[in-house]
């Protein structure tokens, strides 16, 4: 074994490339499919088109922020601060929109400006003092829960005006309902799916998660690139802000409070390398969806909730061990 | 490292990996529901979905009405949040059961409010909606309560208190739930009212929130002390509070002079009134509210009645120092009836 040879593996041949980016999805794939399979011949209620559409609404708050997540850990930082900036964009949106301080499509607005100015103040003390992300951003969220709290006076806001709670609407298909959210995170998975596949800045984030200085000295701007993914996650907070509004019916400070760890978790699960620079947003849909299906084919089966943990933990532990393994081997 | 020649991990080989794994933790995760859920199959499907699983208040209730599915011949499902005050958990989790067609859910809110949109909806679809423990606001909002009477539950601790003072002059220290939480809220207002105090009363030194929990009851009882070392009557939200609140007491050796009153009757606060560290309890009975609510759903199934209103599922007073004019019962009845 060489030393020179580690630095470049991400950055080679594309084929390279490409089998780093399908590579990871494989496994949780196949684990959601089987997952689906068992799910469907243990009870009667699961393989519905109903239970499909539940599923995709109940995950999409979490897989909306786990897309910020996922473009942040590809990066090698992490956001412990997501749940709890998307809480206060949420009741943000709430107050403003319900007290008539805004108009309801300004407090929506001003929700999401705030939540990318979040994402913003956490990339520029990451990269400008600098600060590791994960102090940076376990300070936003104190910052976040406590603003939370102070803003709403611990009072959940109720009589939502219409536009905030629009996305929860449904239209049918089928014999099914879908709700207008489900599309909008489906939409924002294909999104980003192709920003980082298949335009330079993808690449870039790639390259910045692999070796900052090999980026750097390949003429990225690591500064501002990594500035801008933490932006572009608080502005993705902003929408799952909204979707949380418009799921619930309500606006809760209580919300989001473990919704970091879930988002982590979802990207975890969906093959992204906490190590940065491995991984992909379709990935991450799946180990969102692999969430979903777990906790809503156990709750159907009768299973009580705390076996959902128990299985997460160990799907997460597996996640990072089958991670290790094809590193190690990649070499 | 260059043991193995191969280049790198086969896709094959992972998905493989991954998958059989899934698959030996379902069938697990089955195995283990299995016995819950396949004991009354072809029953009435019943969901009860507390705060959390682990606070031995739910876990008392989920017993009980476990106990209650069996004898009545129902599938119970249950489901619970992630933490106290996690609406959005409870929101998935009425779905879900809606999804697998329980004929009624026996729900304790986490957040009152934030609850009521998603429990409009179950109802619409025809289930019948119970709240144990926790009104929602509006109480409308659910087809019955089956709770505490909270408001009384702090009476009779007031009440007591009073009488045991004996007229001398009270200085008084509140440890509170939470801003905002409406059982924390009115087991205090209760106290006051049963004291006969107002609730800005110069007699209240102190007031701190404890979220119940041990260690920040003593450290509210410390802080209390601080502030004011005369203080006499601890009114707390519940017992480890209360026991917070005595090993901040016993510290300053106050411990014997201080009357300690609280709510709740878990099986450890009620040994705590008996080692005489709290002077009186008033007991409730998580238990009764979940039997209670699996039955009305059972019979909801049956005959098509809904239940309603408020069903008070009652409350004792639990002392071995009692006053004269106060009803309450000793600790030998409050330990056959407590709860975790």
């Amino acid at each position: 074994m060489t030393a020179t040879t580690t630095p470049y593996a991400g950055l080679t041949a594309p084929s390279t490339a490409r089998r780093l980016l399908t590579a990871p999805t494989a496994g949780p794939l196949a684990a959601l499919l089987i997952a689906c399979v068992f799910f469907s011949f243990s009870t009667d209620q699961f393989l519905t088109g109903g239970n499909f559409s539940l599923i995709v609404q109940q995950v999409m708050v979490v897989g909306t922020l786990a897309i910020g997540q996922t473009l942040i850990i590809l990066t090698a930082g992490i956001d412990l601060s997501c749940g709890a900036v998307m809480a206060f964009g949420s009741i943000m949106m709430a107050r403003m929109a319900a007290e008539g301080t805004l108009p309801p499509l300004l407090a929506i607005g001003l929700g999401l400006l705030v939540c990318a100015g979040f994402g913003l103040l956490n990339g520029v003390l990451t990269e400008k003092i600098p600060l590791p992300p994960f102090i940076v951003t376990l300070g936003m969220l104190n910052v976040a829960f406590a603003l939370t709290h102070i803003y709403s006076k611990e009072q959940t806001v109720t009589e939502l005006p219409g536009p905030l709670t629009a996305l929860g609407g449904t239209f049918p298909l089928g014999h099914t309902d879908i709700t207008y959210g489900s599309l909008v995170t489906i939409a924002l998975f294909l999104l980003f799916a192709y920003a980082l596949s298949g335009t330079g800045w993808g690449r870039h984030v790639y390259a910045l998660g692999n070796s900052v200085e090999a980026a750097r000295l390949n003429g990225v701007r690591t500064s501002r690139l990594t500035i801008g993914v933490y932006t572009v996650a608080g502005l993705l907070y902003g929408v799952a802000a909204l979707l949380l509004v418009s799921r619930t019916g309500v606006g809760d400070p209580q919300a989001g409070q473990t919704d970091n760890l879930d988002s982590i978790t979802a990207v975890v699960i969906g093959g992204t390398s906490l190590f940065g620079g491995r991984g992909s947003v379709l990935g991450t849909f799946i180990g969102v969806l692999i969430v979903g299906v777990f906790r809503n084919g156990l709750q159907l089966m009768g299973v009580a909730s705390i076996y959902q943990t128990l299985i997460t933990g160990v799907l997460v532990i597996l996640a990072v061990t089958v991670d290790q393994i094809s590193r190690k081997r990649a070499r | 490292m260059s043991r193995n020649p191969r280049p790198h991990l086969s896709l094959l080989r992972v998905a493989a990996c991954t998958g059989a794994l899934a698959l030996a933790l379902t069938a697990c995760g089955s195995g283990s529901g299995a016995g819950s859920s396949k004991s009354g199959s072809g029953g009435v499907k019943v969901g009860l979905i507390t705060k959390t699983d682990t606070n031995p208040f739910f876990v008392k209730m989920k017993e009980g009405a476990e106990r209650s599915a069996k004898e009545n011949g129902a599938q119970l499902l249950t489901a619970a949040g992630k933490f106290d005050g996690d609406n959005a958990g409870q929101v998935t989790a009425i779905e879900n059961m809606v999804a697998s067609g329980v004929k009624g859910i026996l729900i304790t809110p986490s957040d009152s409010k934030a609850i009521v949109p998603a429990l409009a909806k179950a109802r619409a679809k025809g289930v019948l909606v119970i709240a144990l423990d926790t009104p929602t606001e509006p109480q409308s909002a659910v087809d019955a309560l089956f709770a505490t009477d909270n408001l009384k539950a702090g009476e009779l601790i007031g009440e007591y208190a009073k009488a045991a003072m004996k007229g001398k002059k009270a200085k008084i220290a509140t440890l509170d739930l939470a801003p905002g939480v409406s059982v924390g809220v009115q087991r205090h207002d209760g106290f006051l009212k049963g004291f006969g105090v107002g609730a800005k009363d110069p007699s209240v030194v102190c007031s701190q929130d404890t979220a119940g929990d041990q260690t920040k009851g003593q450290t509210a009882m410390e802080n209390c002390l601080q502030k004011e070392p005369g203080i006499n009557v601890v009114y707390t939200i519940n017992e480890p509070a209360a026991l917070g609140a005595y090993t901040a007491l016993k510290a300053k050796g106050r411990e014997k002079d201080v009357l300690i009153v609280s709510v709740d009757g878990g099986c450890t606060g009620t040994k705590a009134v008996k080692d005489g560290k709290i002077a009186a309890t008033s007991q409730q009975y998580p238990l009764k509210m979940a039997a209670e609510g699996v039955k009305a759903v059972v019979s909801y199934a049956k005959d098509g009645k809904k239940a309603s209103g408020y069903t008070d599922t009652g409350v004792t007073l639990i002392t071995d120092k009692a006053q004269s004019g106060v009803d309450a019962k000793d600790t030998a009845y409050g330990l056959d009836n407590c709860w975790g």
